[in-house]
């Protein structure tokens, strides 16, 4: 009983501040994380994970220069990467990286920073939460990238509003699966700090914060992986640098190879920021097993 | 005697949408100071309800429970829960878990640590300290609860059906560890179960509840000495004895329970469906030499139930 508390925890939020599918349910696709694989299957694994992408890497390098798709919109993977190699030396790369990572990390930093208080404040306060569900509701299922005009109109074709939409973005994710962390701590083990005269306070920071981390944490990853998808979009209008910035300006200048560079570059990115608050995830719930 | 814990017309009434649900009536009775007083009713009558109360978690409706002569107004310290469910902080390790209950009670670091290892190796712990709750067993995981309760030195140990989850052999083993516990702490006890043969096991009375709303019914002195010197209590026909007279108090109650919950049913109001009187089929059979004689055999009571 104690232990499928936990797994059911995305069940029991309650139906006001109810995340949607895609930012509650915690433990979608989550792989067991401390699964033990056996050193061969662990080969297996791999081999198996990566021939699907070595497949990808084959056919487009071949499929451009057996002309089965034009090589002017879809150039061979090697001259990509010649034109990647190019980017990074000139230090072309390095600018247009930094610049993205500023804002996408500015605005996922001032997310966490805003939200997850903002959620502990709702999940624990009942008139907190009856006073802003309304508003949560309405904003939660407005899609961020369809304010973008808005923020654009209100700040500005500047940093300000690109940072602003990543952070409206991300910090849905975090609120949501903040108000739920909080809302399904476990009502034993509530009671049960009740039980030793435990202050509303401490009883908060001692095992209603602690239960919640691992959902809180789900929320964050959630929020990294928005973050560079909300970059993109937020740089392709009014940027001056910046991947999402590379990526229009090669396509208008039909610098196709310097196009894929950028895309490929934003992807790896993803890639490693999401693995990172994988592993920070799992860091912060390995109690949560079983 | 001096009674430790006094119940005084105490009364709890439910209002859940709407309705009005009468969970306890006018309980009155006490528990003397180091006395292990074991609590039995039928399912849903109010035994949680009835230790809620005394723990401070929720107030009575109606009357008044006196710990020590004052009323109990909130939960304190001076009274130590365990569930059945553990309630153990499962990214805690056991002996961060034992510390828990120290650090609300404001011990400092250095005694904590010494303290709550002292209690893990009391409930036969030792060397387990630093695995977390998933990594142990059930009834590891109730010593640990179990240390956590004593380990701020509680007057009063309230449990919930704490070993009702747990195998027989385990269950056993943990009865007479928590007797020897009693026995060298002179703590107070109430101790609510299922089990008839556990109620009389370890109780020094048994209190029967009545079913819903749930009224003190009997008390029972069970006078069998020191049930950690005695050599296998419960084939004792004396001991037998005690049980039949339980069990017969208890199943007119849970007849009564059975009828409550089919009218219930019938109006579409029934709020927890569980298995009606699960002690009367679970209670062990004594070990072994049972006598024949008038002492109920277990085929009897579930005859008697079903
Ligand atoms: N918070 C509550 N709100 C409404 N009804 C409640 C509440 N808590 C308990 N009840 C009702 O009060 C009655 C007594 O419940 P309680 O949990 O005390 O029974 P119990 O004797 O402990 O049962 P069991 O042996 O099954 O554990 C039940 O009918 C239950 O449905
Ligand atoms: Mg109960």
């Amino acid at each position: 009983m104690t232990s499928t508390a936990y797994s059911t925890r995305a069940d029991t939020t309650t139906a006001t501040v109810d995340s949607s599918p895609d930012e509650s349910a915690p433990f979608a696709g989550d792989a067991g994380p401390f699964r033990r694989r056996r050193p061969v299957a662990l080969v297996g694994a791999v081999a198996q994970r990566t021939a699907a992408i070595a497949a990808l890497l084959a056919v487009w390098e071949t499929f451009p220069r057996l002309n089965l798709v034009d090589p002017t919109f879809l150039p061979p993977l090697s001259q990509v990467i010649e034109a990647w190699w190019t980017l990074a030396t000139t230090g072309q790369l390095a600018q247009h990286v930094e610049a993205s990572l500023a804002r996408s990390l500015s605005g996922f930093g001032l997310a966490i920073l805003v939200a997850v208080p903002l959620g502990l404040l709702i999940g624990w306060y009942r008139p907190v939460a009856t006073l802003l569900n309304p508003l949560l509701e309405v904003f939660r299922n407005t899609a961020a990238l369809a304010l973008l005009p808005v923020f654009v109109l209100i700040l500005g074709l500047g940093e300000t509003s690109k940072i602003a939409i990543i952070l409206y973005g991300c910090a849905w994710p975090i609120l949501l699966n903040t108000i739920s962390g909080v809302r399904t701590v476990d009502p034993l083990l509530v009671k049960s700090a009740r039980s030793l005269g435990l202050s509303p306070l401490r009883l908060f920071g001692k095992v209603v914060l602690p239960a919640a981390v691992p959902t809180i944490f789900t929320g964050i990853r959630l929020a990294g992986a928005y973050s560079i998808l909300i970059l993109i979009a937020a740089e392709l209008v009014g940027a001056k640098a910046g991947l999402g910035y590379l990526i229009t300006y090669a396509q208008f200048n039909f610098d196709v190879p310097d196009m894929y560079a950028g895309i490929i570059t934003i992807s790896a990115i993803g890639l490693v920021i999401n693995q990172l608050l994988v592993l920070l995830e799992h860091r912060f719930s390995s109690w949560r097993t079983s | 005697m001096t009674a430790k814990i006094s119940f005084q017309g105490v009364g709890k009434t439910f209002s859940s949408r709407g309705r009005q649900l009468s969970a306890l009536e006018d309980i009155t009775f006490e528990v003397r100071r180091g006395e292990f007083l074991a609590l039995v009713g039928p399912s849903g009558c109010g035994k949680s309800t009835l230790l809620d109360l005394l723990a401070g978690l929720s107030a009575p409706t109606t009357g008044e429970i006196l710990v020590d002569g004052a009323p109990v107004t909130g939960p304190g310290l001076d009274r130590g829960v365990v569930f059945q469910q553990y309630a153990l902080l499962p990214w805690r390790t056991a002996q961060a878990n034992v510390e828990f209950g120290l650090e609300a009670k404001g011990v400092a670091r250095r005694e904590r640590a010494d303290r709550a290892r002292h209690f893990l190796d009391l409930v036969g712990l030792s060397g387990f300290g630093d695995r977390y709750p998933h990594e142990l067993s059930g009834g590891m995981k109730q010593r640990v609860a179990i240390a956590r309760s004593l380990a701020f030195d509680p007057d009063v140990l309230l449990m919930d059906e704490p070993f009702a989850a747990l195998d027989a052999q385990t269950r056993d083993s943990l009865q007479d560890e928590l007797l020897r516990i009693w026995e060298r702490t002179n703590k107070t006890i109430l101790f609510i179960t299922h089990g008839i043969d556990e109620a009389v096991y370890l109780g020094q009375r048994v209190a029967v509840m009545t079913s819903r709303p749930g009224r003190i019914k009997k008390i029972i002195d069970i006078p069998l000495g020191s049930r950690t010197e005695t050599e296998d209590l419960r084939s004792d026909p004396t001991f037998a004895r005690y049980r039949h007279e339980i069990w017969t108090l208890l199943r007119d109650e849970v007849v009564k329970a059975q009828a409550q919950e089919h009218a219930a049913d019938h109006w579409g109001t029934a709020g927890e469906r569980r298995p009606r009187w699960h002690g009367l089929a679970r209670s062990r059979p004594p070990r072994r030499g049972r006598r024949p004689g008038p002492a109920p055999t277990s085929d009897h009571q579930e005859a008697g139930v079903d």
